[in-house]
């Protein structure tokens, strides 16, 4: 118990520096350049139509706040911080006066939700696979999908999110390929709401694993066969342990260890992974609001998304850090 | 020559080195022929537009009044130069700071190692977005590569402490110091040979991450689009709706390419992988291992 503490202090530390230089990095890309977002963002909002002056004094003056001009360089980094700190990154642009924060949290669910569903999809599957082709490792149906992954393994995944596109949506249109659900959706019902919104998510998820799967297939498939030559697994098998009992508390087991770590470096990658993805299926999360946020200009929405992807992504790590050690019981000790 | 051999070794025992090295110079020849190209690769509408693949113009024309060939001569040369660059510079500090860190041990890598895994976990692409959205028109393709190599170094920085921490370890380091080497010295003449394989094998992934994120960048219109790209070809195809209107050849070739280009780099990352390894290598030859 006490090894767990200071392994859980240490990681609390790990999560908070992390989010400390990320937002400092974040920080330190609008000041050190010489355009002044503030005028170039209020430039780019009243293009878009009338805005009545008042409005636009108050976006200039939360603007001005969160960007840090007034004061001194010091006086500008502390009311920075205090602003990201209360989630408070003013009033949105392009949909103003709607908060960022509120905009954000409308598109989270829907980024968090078709991520960790596909995710959390390819990881098992890849591992189970990648284990059973690694065990078995005369299956011949096994070693065609190691085949058909490796090749899927260096594309794009947007490539096989356009090729989806044109197979679902022109030549064998049954399912849709826009939209995160149906527009005049009724959501009180919830089972059928639930049911719109995973027929919605079928592509995007499915662009996202074909092209994931390989990763992990590939990975646990090497780490297999080294641990099959082992000695306590030959010896296992001579002495006529089940096969699957060996397949499943002796080689899975001690092969997940380094395949928890990469699932945890792939929450970071996450974010490069939905935004095209939302893009191409149009979905309404945060990638999309992202895109949408550069191209109109809209400074103080853009720097929210980035703000919380790092702190996002970063307690999803500091979460996976936490959970390991359960799964493999000789982390603690270190 | 050890390295000819070495080439040689990997020809004969190795298929998916071969496959590699010939999908990477099939794609290094497209991008040469970049320099006799007829067209200049910023002009639109020297060739008539949307016109098919033909014997005038192999890979048809784009919308946008270009022939699909020579800009994706150009297009390949540049994404394969911004590989290049990305993979050199952050190879820099990644040797830099695996290199120190793993002889140092202590507080130096006790801080380098902070600093490293912080870079290993901040998610980089919206940083890149943002980096995009304050520079706009100073965002050039040169400055792309420099930004993209200050974030990519950390995962590798970690492979080669790993290796320079058993280096520490052994007899001719202690040799070393005890001859009067300075650190530097001992970190460069003494370290750096042995972890040069592991450099060269994550070169080859390096490359294949950094094209992916300027591709990926580039689709969104999220770089400097005047500069010809694989990208920045998929980019203004999405623009013009090509799939849609039935100009496939617009999108497919480039995509072919640069997946040539993944499949290839990534089977030599692969194969030098296995080749470093003395165990598989062995199996391969025919040996026990």
């Amino acid at each position: 118990m006490k090894a767990y503490l200071a392994y859980l202090s240490k990681r609390l530390v790990q999560f908070a520096v992390v989010v400390f230089v990320g937002i400092n990095i974040t920080y330190l890309v609008t000041h050190m350049t010489p355009i002044n977002p503030v005028e170039q963002s209020i430039s780019a909002a009243t293009s878009y139509g009338a805005t009545s002056p008042e409005a636009i004094e108050m976006m200039r003056q939360s603007l001005r706040q969160l960007y840090g001009l007034e004061g001194t360089p010091w006086e500008q980094y502390v009311s920075f911080w205090k602003r990201v700190l209360v989630g408070d990154f003013g009033p949105s642009l392009s949909a103003f006066p709607t908060p960022v924060s509120q905009l954000i949290l409308r598109a989270l669910p829907w980024t968090v939700g078709l991520l960790l569903v596909s995710t959390l999809l390819t990881w098992f599957l890849g591992n189970l696979l990648g284990g059973l082709a690694g065990y078995y490792r005369n299956s011949r149906i096994l070693r065609a999908f190691g085949v058909l992954s490796m090749g899927l393994h260096p594309i794009p995944y947007y490539v096989v999110a356009f090729v989806l596109l044109i197979i679902f949506g022109f030549l064998w249109p049954v399912l849709p390929i826009s939209g995160g659900a149906t527009m005049a959706s009724d959501r009180s019902n919830t089972l059928a709401f639930a049911l719109d919104v995973t027929v919605h998510s079928i592509l995007p998820v499915l662009s996202l694993m074909a092209v994931g799967i390989g990763g992990w297939f590939m990975g646990m498939r090497s780490l297999v066969s080294n641990i099959v030559t082992e000695d306590y697994v030959v010896y296992a098998e001579l002495a006529g342990v089940k096969r699957s009992k060996i397949m499943r508390s002796y080689v899975m087991r001690n092969a997940l260890g380094p395949q928890v770590t990469g699932l945890a470096l792939q929450l970071g990658a996450i974010f490069n992974g939905a935004i095209i993805t939302e893009q191409v299926f149009g979905y309404p999360g945060v990638g999309s609001l992202l895109i949408s946020a550069v191209h109109s200009g809209d400074y103080s929405l853009v720097l929210g998304i980035t703000t919380v992807s790092i702190v996002a992504v970063s307690a999803a790590v500091l979460l996976i850090d936490l959970l390991y050690p359960l799964i493999d019981p000789r982390v603690e000790a270190r | 020559m050890n390295t000819l051999r070495i080439l040689r070794d990997l020809l004969r025992y190795n298929a998916e080195f071969a496959i590699g090295l010939f999908l990477v110079l099939i794609v290094a020849a497209i991008a040469l022929c970049s320099f006799f190209s007829p067209y200049p690769p910023m002009d639109v509408y020297v060739v008539p537009p949307d016109v098919p693949p033909s014997w005038e113009h192999p890979l048809g024309t784009t919308s946008r009044g270009q022939d699909v060939f020579w800009q994706l001569t150009f297009a390949i040369r540049n994404t394969l130069l911004f590989g290049i660059v990305v993979a050199f510079l952050s190879r820099i500090i990644s040797l830099a700071v695996g290199l120190i860190s793993g002889y140092k041990g202590g507080w130096v890598d006790r801080i380098l190692m902070s600093i490293n895994d912080t870079f290993v976990v901040v998610p980089l692409f919206p940083i890149l977005v943002l980096f995009y959205f304050i520079m706009r028109d100073q965002m050039t393709w040169a400055m792309l590569a420099i930004i993209t190599a200050l974030l990519g170094w950390a995962y590798d920085a970690r492979l080669i402490r790993s290796v320079a921490m058993s280096l520490r370890t052994r007899e001719f380091t202690r040799q070393a110091v005890f001859s009067g080497m300075s650190t530097g010295k001992i970190v460069l003449q003494e370290h750096l040979p042995f972890v040069l394989p592991i450099v060269f094998s994550t070169t080859m992934n390096n490359i294949n991450w950094s094209i992916g994120i300027e591709v990926t960048l580039s689709v969104l219109g999220f770089t400097d689009i005047n500069t010809p790209t694989i990208g920045g070809m998929i980019y203004w195809a999405n623009q013009h709706t090509a799939l849609v209107s039935g100009i496939w050849w617009w999108v497919t070739f480039p995509v072919l390419l640069v997946i040539m280009l993944f499949i290839g780099l990534f089977l030599l990352a692969i194969s030098m992988n296995e080749y470093i390894d003395p165990r598989s290598r062995l199996s391969r030859l025919g040996g026990q291992a």
